[in-house]
Protein backbone atom coordinates (compact mmCIF):
# COMPACT_ATOMS: atom_id res chain seq x y z
CA UNK A 1 0.00 0.00 0.00
CA UNK A 2 1.17 3.30 -0.92
CA UNK A 3 0.49 6.88 0.45
CA UNK A 4 1.62 10.43 -0.16
CA UNK A 5 2.83 10.84 3.87
CA UNK A 6 2.43 9.96 7.09
CA UNK A 7 -0.80 11.20 7.83
CA UNK A 8 -2.83 9.86 5.13
CA UNK A 9 -1.67 6.44 6.23
CA UNK A 10 -3.53 6.80 9.28
CA UNK A 11 -6.94 4.34 9.12
CA UNK A 12 -7.57 1.23 7.18
CA UNK A 13 -6.35 -0.99 9.80
CA UNK A 14 -6.63 -4.65 9.86
CA UNK A 15 -9.52 -7.18 11.36
CA UNK A 16 -7.71 -10.27 12.88
CA UNK A 17 -9.90 -13.34 13.70
CA UNK A 18 -9.11 -15.28 16.79
CA UNK A 19 -9.49 -18.64 16.33
CA UNK A 20 -8.40 -20.08 19.39
CA UNK A 21 -9.81 -17.88 21.64
CA UNK A 22 -12.71 -18.37 19.72
CA UNK A 23 -12.95 -21.58 20.06
CA UNK A 24 -13.44 -21.77 23.86
CA UNK A 25 -17.56 -20.71 22.52
CA UNK A 26 -17.93 -23.47 20.27
CA UNK A 27 -18.61 -23.15 16.45
CA UNK A 28 -20.71 -20.47 16.09
CA UNK A 29 -19.01 -17.43 18.20
CA UNK A 30 -15.64 -15.56 16.57
CA UNK A 31 -13.75 -13.26 18.21
CA UNK A 32 -12.08 -10.47 15.63
CA UNK A 33 -9.49 -7.84 16.35
CA UNK A 34 -9.18 -4.20 14.92
CA UNK A 35 -5.70 -3.46 15.10
CA UNK A 36 -5.19 0.33 16.07
CA UNK A 37 -1.87 -0.03 16.61
CA UNK A 38 -1.14 -0.39 12.93
CA UNK A 39 -1.54 3.20 13.19
CA UNK A 40 1.34 5.59 12.43
CA UNK A 41 2.08 6.63 16.42
CA UNK A 42 0.55 3.28 17.30
CA UNK A 43 -2.87 3.77 18.63
CA UNK A 44 -6.33 4.66 17.96
CA UNK A 45 -5.93 8.06 18.44
CA UNK A 46 -4.09 9.00 15.30
CA UNK A 47 -7.40 9.02 13.24
CA UNK A 48 -9.12 11.17 16.24
CA UNK A 49 -5.94 13.93 16.64
CA UNK A 50 -5.85 14.09 13.03
CA UNK A 51 -9.15 14.66 12.80
CA UNK A 52 -9.49 17.24 15.16
CA UNK A 53 -6.45 19.20 13.85
CA UNK A 54 -7.78 19.04 10.11
CA UNK A 55 -11.26 20.24 11.49
CA UNK A 56 -9.50 23.45 13.57
CA UNK A 57 -7.77 23.92 10.03
CA UNK A 58 -10.69 24.00 7.80
CA UNK A 59 -13.01 26.59 10.23
CA UNK A 60 -9.65 28.61 10.38
CA UNK A 61 -9.20 27.95 14.41
CA UNK A 62 -5.57 27.75 13.75
CA UNK A 63 -2.91 28.36 11.41
CA UNK A 64 1.06 27.01 11.09
CA UNK A 65 2.59 28.63 14.19
CA UNK A 66 -0.61 28.60 16.59
CA UNK A 67 -0.43 26.84 20.00
CA UNK A 68 -2.84 23.98 20.24
CA UNK A 69 -3.16 22.43 23.87
CA UNK A 70 -5.02 19.29 24.99
CA UNK A 71 -5.20 17.66 28.13
CA UNK A 72 -4.51 13.82 27.80
CA UNK A 73 -3.52 10.92 29.78
CA UNK A 74 -0.93 9.96 27.01
CA UNK A 75 -2.36 8.40 23.16
CA UNK A 76 -4.28 11.38 22.66
CA UNK A 77 -1.10 13.65 22.63
CA UNK A 78 1.20 11.30 21.35
CA UNK A 79 -1.36 11.47 18.33
CA UNK A 80 -1.25 15.29 18.48
CA UNK A 81 2.13 15.88 18.81
CA UNK A 82 3.15 13.83 15.75
CA UNK A 83 0.30 15.65 13.36
CA UNK A 84 1.39 19.02 15.02
CA UNK A 85 4.96 18.55 14.36
CA UNK A 86 4.06 17.53 10.77
CA UNK A 87 1.59 20.50 10.26
CA UNK A 88 3.79 23.15 12.11
CA UNK A 89 1.71 24.03 15.25
CA UNK A 90 3.43 24.29 18.93
CA UNK A 91 1.48 21.48 21.37
CA UNK A 92 1.55 21.73 25.27
CA UNK A 93 0.07 18.75 26.70
CA UNK A 94 -1.38 18.57 30.16
CA UNK A 95 -0.96 14.80 31.45
CA UNK A 96 -1.32 13.78 35.15
CA UNK A 97 1.75 12.74 36.63
CA UNK A 98 0.58 9.09 37.00
CA UNK A 99 0.87 7.99 33.74
CA UNK A 100 3.76 5.63 32.47
CA UNK A 101 7.33 7.01 31.51
CA UNK A 102 7.03 5.79 28.15
CA UNK A 103 4.77 7.94 27.10
CA UNK A 104 6.45 11.28 28.45
CA UNK A 105 9.02 10.22 26.64
CA UNK A 106 7.37 9.66 23.23
CA UNK A 107 5.93 13.41 23.80
CA UNK A 108 9.03 15.01 24.00
CA UNK A 109 10.36 12.46 20.84
CA UNK A 110 7.74 14.60 19.02
CA UNK A 111 8.04 18.14 20.14
CA UNK A 112 5.08 18.23 22.83
CA UNK A 113 5.75 20.37 26.12
CA UNK A 114 4.36 18.59 28.98
CA UNK A 115 2.58 19.74 32.08
CA UNK A 116 1.72 17.78 35.03
CA UNK A 117 -1.37 17.44 36.79
CA UNK A 118 -1.87 15.71 40.34
CA UNK A 119 -2.08 11.90 40.41
CA UNK A 120 -5.27 12.53 42.57
CA UNK A 121 -8.70 12.94 40.51
CA UNK A 122 -6.31 11.92 37.14
CA UNK A 123 -7.77 12.92 34.25
CA UNK A 124 -10.43 14.99 35.63
CA UNK A 125 -7.45 17.20 37.42
CA UNK A 126 -6.16 17.48 33.75
CA UNK A 127 -9.44 18.62 32.59
CA UNK A 128 -9.23 21.27 35.01
CA UNK A 129 -5.36 22.33 34.83
CA UNK A 130 -5.81 22.41 30.94
CA UNK A 131 -9.22 24.77 31.10
CA UNK A 132 -7.49 27.25 33.37
CA UNK A 133 -4.59 27.61 31.11
CA UNK A 134 -7.03 27.96 28.25
CA UNK A 135 -8.16 31.08 29.94
CA UNK A 136 -5.10 32.58 30.98
CA UNK A 137 -3.55 31.87 27.60
CA UNK A 138 -6.20 33.13 25.56
CA UNK A 139 -4.25 32.45 22.01
CA UNK A 140 -4.00 28.88 22.64
CA UNK A 141 -6.43 26.88 21.28
CA UNK A 142 -7.59 23.50 22.95
CA UNK A 143 -8.57 20.81 20.93
CA UNK A 144 -10.77 19.07 23.71
CA UNK A 145 -11.07 15.25 22.65
CA UNK A 146 -13.87 15.01 25.55
CA UNK A 147 -16.12 17.44 23.22
CA UNK A 148 -14.60 17.90 20.08
CA UNK A 149 -17.24 16.16 17.57
CA UNK A 150 -14.34 15.48 14.95
CA UNK A 151 -13.24 13.00 17.78
CA UNK A 152 -16.62 10.67 16.82
CA UNK A 153 -16.67 12.18 13.19
CA UNK A 154 -13.49 10.18 12.60
CA UNK A 155 -15.00 6.84 13.61
CA UNK A 156 -18.39 7.77 12.07
CA UNK A 157 -16.50 8.41 9.04
CA UNK A 158 -13.49 5.49 8.82
CA UNK A 159 -13.35 3.00 11.97
CA UNK A 160 -16.93 2.41 11.55
CA UNK A 161 -17.48 1.63 7.54
CA UNK A 162 -13.98 -0.24 7.46
CA UNK A 163 -15.91 -2.60 10.36
CA UNK A 164 -19.18 -2.75 7.83
CA UNK A 165 -16.53 -3.97 5.17
CA UNK A 166 -14.76 -6.56 6.49
CA UNK A 167 -16.95 -7.92 8.74
CA UNK A 168 -20.89 -7.92 6.82
CA UNK A 169 -22.02 -10.37 9.33
CA UNK A 170 -20.57 -8.28 12.31
CA UNK A 171 -23.30 -9.00 15.61
CA UNK A 172 -21.12 -6.42 18.50
CA UNK A 173 -19.19 -4.37 18.49
CA UNK A 174 -16.92 -3.63 21.76
CA UNK A 175 -14.51 -0.73 22.06
CA UNK A 176 -13.27 0.97 25.26
CA UNK A 177 -14.89 3.99 27.04
CA UNK A 178 -12.22 7.13 27.96
CA UNK A 179 -13.58 10.07 25.52
CA UNK A 180 -16.36 8.09 23.94
CA UNK A 181 -14.58 9.32 20.88
CA UNK A 182 -14.78 5.57 19.34
CA UNK A 183 -17.99 4.44 20.72
CA UNK A 184 -20.11 7.48 19.78
CA UNK A 185 -18.93 7.59 16.03
CA UNK A 186 -18.81 3.67 15.86
CA UNK A 187 -22.00 3.67 17.59
CA UNK A 188 -23.94 6.22 15.91
CA UNK A 189 -22.90 4.43 12.28
CA UNK A 190 -23.95 1.27 12.96
CA UNK A 191 -27.52 2.87 14.30
CA UNK A 192 -28.04 3.94 10.95
CA UNK A 193 -26.30 1.47 9.18
CA UNK A 194 -26.98 -1.55 10.82
CA UNK A 195 -28.95 -1.50 13.65
CA UNK A 196 -28.74 -4.67 15.15
CA UNK A 197 -25.23 -4.75 15.93
CA UNK A 198 -24.84 -4.33 20.13
CA UNK A 199 -22.58 -1.49 20.88
CA UNK A 200 -20.46 -2.27 24.13
CA UNK A 201 -18.25 -0.45 26.08
CA UNK A 202 -15.74 -1.35 28.36
CA UNK A 203 -14.89 1.24 31.14
CA UNK A 204 -11.27 0.56 33.04
CA UNK A 205 -11.77 0.62 36.64
CA UNK A 206 -8.73 2.13 38.50
CA UNK A 207 -7.36 2.17 41.82
CA UNK A 208 -8.67 4.02 44.36
CA UNK A 209 -6.57 7.32 44.29
CA UNK A 210 -7.59 8.32 40.78
CA UNK A 211 -11.03 8.66 42.37
CA UNK A 212 -9.35 11.09 44.51
CA UNK A 213 -12.41 13.70 44.52
CA UNK A 214 -13.11 16.04 47.41
CA UNK A 215 -17.03 15.63 46.41
CA UNK A 216 -19.33 14.09 43.58
CA UNK A 217 -19.95 17.28 42.18
CA UNK A 218 -16.27 17.19 40.26
CA UNK A 219 -16.92 13.82 38.34
CA UNK A 220 -16.88 14.23 34.58
CA UNK A 221 -19.17 13.02 32.00
CA UNK A 222 -17.65 13.56 28.63
CA UNK A 223 -19.29 15.88 26.43
CA UNK A 224 -19.49 13.41 23.59
CA UNK A 225 -21.24 10.73 25.65
CA UNK A 226 -24.96 9.70 24.21
CA UNK A 227 -25.85 6.95 26.18
CA UNK A 228 -28.21 5.78 23.34
CA UNK A 229 -25.39 5.04 21.37
CA UNK A 230 -24.57 2.27 23.30
CA UNK A 231 -26.40 -0.85 24.91
CA UNK A 232 -24.17 -1.43 27.29
CA UNK A 233 -21.23 -0.89 29.62
CA UNK A 234 -18.90 -3.17 32.03
CA UNK A 235 -16.78 -1.53 34.31
CA UNK A 236 -12.98 -3.97 34.19
CA UNK A 237 -10.85 -4.02 36.78
CA UNK A 238 -6.74 -4.17 36.58
CA UNK A 239 -6.97 -7.91 37.50
CA UNK A 240 -8.96 -8.91 34.44
CA UNK A 241 -7.97 -6.86 31.92
CA UNK A 242 -4.24 -8.00 32.91
CA UNK A 243 -5.56 -11.74 32.70
CA UNK A 244 -7.22 -10.99 29.30
CA UNK A 245 -4.75 -8.60 27.54
CA UNK A 246 -1.80 -11.99 28.75
CA UNK A 247 -4.02 -14.77 27.02
CA UNK A 248 -4.09 -12.57 23.82
CA UNK A 249 -0.80 -12.90 24.05
CA UNK A 250 -0.32 -16.25 24.52
CA UNK A 251 -2.77 -17.76 22.35
CA UNK A 252 -3.10 -15.60 19.56
CA UNK A 253 0.43 -13.12 19.54
CA UNK A 254 -0.79 -10.47 20.04
CA UNK A 255 1.25 -7.91 21.87
CA UNK A 256 -1.56 -5.55 23.04
CA UNK A 257 -1.58 -2.61 25.56
CA UNK A 258 -3.52 -2.99 28.90
CA UNK A 259 -6.50 -1.08 28.19
CA UNK A 260 -7.09 -3.62 25.28
CA UNK A 261 -7.38 -6.60 27.63
CA UNK A 262 -10.30 -4.44 29.91
CA UNK A 263 -11.90 -4.62 26.36
CA UNK A 264 -11.27 -8.34 25.49
CA UNK A 265 -12.99 -8.87 28.94
CA UNK A 266 -15.79 -7.22 27.80
CA UNK A 267 -15.83 -8.92 24.44
CA UNK A 268 -15.41 -12.30 26.19
CA UNK A 269 -18.54 -11.57 28.02
CA UNK A 270 -20.76 -11.18 25.19
CA UNK A 271 -19.55 -14.16 23.56
CA UNK A 272 -19.89 -16.55 26.61
CA UNK A 273 -23.62 -14.99 26.69
CA UNK A 274 -24.27 -16.01 23.24
CA UNK A 275 -22.40 -19.02 23.16
CA UNK A 276 -24.67 -19.88 26.36
CA UNK A 277 -27.77 -18.74 24.02
CA UNK A 278 -27.13 -20.68 21.33
CA UNK A 279 -26.78 -17.70 18.76
CA UNK A 280 -24.07 -16.93 16.44
CA UNK A 281 -22.20 -13.70 17.38
CA UNK A 282 -19.42 -12.27 15.54
CA UNK A 283 -17.60 -9.74 17.82
CA UNK A 284 -15.48 -6.98 16.83
CA UNK A 285 -12.86 -5.40 19.41
CA UNK A 286 -10.89 -2.82 19.43
CA UNK A 287 -7.36 -3.42 20.28
CA UNK A 288 -5.98 0.42 21.34
CA UNK A 289 -2.66 -0.10 21.22
CA UNK A 290 0.47 -2.28 21.72
CA UNK A 291 2.01 -3.08 24.80
CA UNK A 292 5.48 -0.61 24.11
CA UNK A 293 4.38 2.15 25.91
CA UNK A 294 3.31 0.06 29.35
CA UNK A 295 6.29 -2.65 29.75
CA UNK A 296 7.61 -0.47 32.50
CA UNK A 297 4.65 -0.77 34.66
CA UNK A 298 5.85 -4.87 35.09
CA UNK A 299 2.37 -5.91 33.21
CA UNK A 300 3.28 -8.55 31.47
CA UNK A 301 5.83 -10.07 33.87
CA UNK A 302 5.32 -12.29 37.16
CA UNK A 303 2.30 -13.04 39.08
CA UNK A 304 -0.86 -11.87 37.95
CA UNK A 305 -0.76 -10.30 41.67
CA UNK A 306 2.37 -8.51 41.57
CA UNK A 307 1.43 -7.17 38.21
CA UNK A 308 -1.82 -5.77 39.96
CA UNK A 309 0.03 -4.38 42.91
CA UNK A 310 2.04 -2.18 40.71
CA UNK A 311 -0.48 -1.01 38.20
CA UNK A 312 -2.16 0.67 41.44
CA UNK A 313 -2.56 4.41 41.48
CA UNK A 314 -1.71 4.06 37.48
CA UNK A 315 -3.74 5.45 35.05
CA UNK A 316 -3.28 2.45 33.22
CA UNK A 317 -5.44 2.97 30.32
CA UNK B 1 -30.20 -12.51 51.10
CA UNK B 2 -27.07 -10.28 51.18
CA UNK B 3 -25.80 -8.12 48.85
CA UNK B 4 -21.78 -6.39 48.90
CA UNK B 5 -21.78 -2.72 47.90
CA UNK B 6 -18.19 -1.36 47.51
CA UNK B 7 -17.96 2.69 48.52
CA UNK B 8 -15.80 5.10 46.97
CA UNK B 9 -13.77 7.02 49.30
CA UNK B 10 -15.72 10.06 49.02
CA UNK B 11 -18.48 8.84 50.67
CA UNK B 12 -16.85 6.26 53.19
CA UNK B 13 -17.26 9.32 56.48
CA UNK B 14 -20.85 8.06 55.99
CA UNK B 15 -20.09 4.31 56.47
CA UNK B 16 -17.96 5.09 59.32
CA UNK B 17 -14.56 4.64 56.99
CA UNK B 18 -15.97 1.19 55.53
CA UNK B 19 -14.60 0.19 51.86
CA UNK B 20 -17.74 -1.95 51.87
CA UNK B 21 -20.95 -2.82 53.66
CA UNK B 22 -23.62 -5.34 53.06
CA UNK B 23 -27.17 -4.84 52.23
CA UNK B 24 -30.51 -6.09 50.91
CA UNK B 25 -33.12 -5.30 48.37
CA UNK B 26 -35.01 -6.88 45.12
CA UNK B 27 -33.80 -3.69 43.09
CA UNK B 28 -31.20 -0.67 43.68
CA UNK B 29 -33.86 1.61 44.58
CA UNK B 30 -34.46 -0.91 47.48
CA UNK B 31 -30.81 -1.61 48.38
CA UNK B 32 -30.32 2.10 48.70
CA UNK B 33 -33.27 2.18 51.19
CA UNK B 34 -31.75 0.08 53.09
CA UNK B 35 -28.63 1.59 53.21
CA UNK B 36 -30.19 4.81 54.09
CA UNK B 37 -31.83 3.15 57.12
CA UNK B 38 -28.14 2.26 58.56
CA UNK B 39 -25.87 4.95 57.13
CA UNK B 40 -28.35 8.63 57.03
CA UNK B 41 -27.04 10.42 54.25
CA UNK B 42 -26.26 8.32 51.25
CA UNK B 43 -28.81 8.16 49.70
CA UNK B 44 -29.27 11.90 49.25
CA UNK B 45 -25.59 11.49 47.69
CA UNK B 46 -26.69 8.98 45.59
CA UNK B 47 -30.01 9.84 43.82
CA UNK B 48 -31.74 13.16 43.02
CA UNK B 49 -34.87 13.90 42.45
CA UNK B 50 -35.80 10.44 41.90
CA UNK B 51 -33.00 9.44 39.45
CA UNK B 52 -29.23 8.22 39.80
CA UNK B 53 -26.87 11.85 40.00
CA UNK B 54 -24.91 12.52 36.75
CA UNK B 55 -21.81 12.21 38.30
CA UNK B 56 -22.47 8.75 40.38
CA UNK B 57 -21.98 5.67 38.37
CA UNK B 58 -23.06 2.32 40.09
CA UNK B 59 -22.68 -1.11 38.19
CA UNK B 60 -23.82 -4.54 39.11
CA UNK B 61 -21.52 -7.31 38.87
CA UNK B 62 -19.59 -4.70 36.95
CA UNK B 63 -22.41 -3.79 34.23
CA UNK B 64 -23.71 -0.10 34.23
CA UNK B 65 -26.70 -0.13 35.90
CA UNK B 66 -28.06 2.75 33.64
CA UNK B 67 -28.50 0.02 31.04
CA UNK B 68 -30.24 -2.58 33.42
CA UNK B 69 -33.05 -0.35 34.93
CA UNK B 70 -31.00 2.73 37.11
CA UNK B 71 -32.89 2.47 40.06
CA UNK B 72 -35.54 -0.31 39.25
CA UNK B 73 -32.09 -2.52 38.47
CA UNK B 74 -33.00 -6.28 39.62
CA UNK B 75 -30.63 -7.23 42.66
CA UNK B 76 -30.54 -10.74 43.74
CA UNK B 77 -28.25 -12.36 46.76
CA UNK B 78 -25.10 -12.48 46.18
CA UNK B 79 -24.59 -9.78 43.56
CA UNK B 80 -22.19 -6.98 44.03
CA UNK B 81 -22.42 -3.54 43.54
CA UNK B 82 -20.01 -0.95 43.03
CA UNK B 83 -20.83 2.82 43.42
CA UNK B 84 -17.93 4.90 41.37
CA UNK B 85 -17.36 8.88 40.73
CA UNK B 86 -17.36 9.41 36.98
CA UNK B 87 -13.97 10.38 35.77
CA UNK B 88 -12.60 11.43 32.47
CA UNK B 89 -10.17 8.68 30.39
CA UNK B 90 -8.31 9.08 27.29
Amino acid sequence: MRFDSLLDSIGGTPLIGLPRLSAAYGGDVRLWAKLEDRNPTGSIKDRAALRMLTEAEAEGRIKPGSTLLEPTSGNTGISLAMAAKLRGYRLVCVMPENTSEERRQLLRMWGAEIISSPAAGGSNEAVRVAKGLAEQNPDWVMMYQYGNPANALAHYEGTGPELLADLPEITHFVAGLGTTGTLMGVGRYFREHKPEVRIVAAEPRYGELVYGLRNLEEGFVPELYDPDLIDTRFSVGPRDALRRVRELLECEGIFAGVSTGAILHAAMGQAARAAKAGESADIAFVVCDGGWKYLSTGAYEGTIDDAEDRLEGQLWA
Amino acid sequence: MSIEVRIPTILRPLTGGEKSVEGTGDSLSGLIDDLEARFPGIKERLVEDGVLRRFVNVYINDEDVRFLGSLEAPLADGDSVVVLPAVAGG
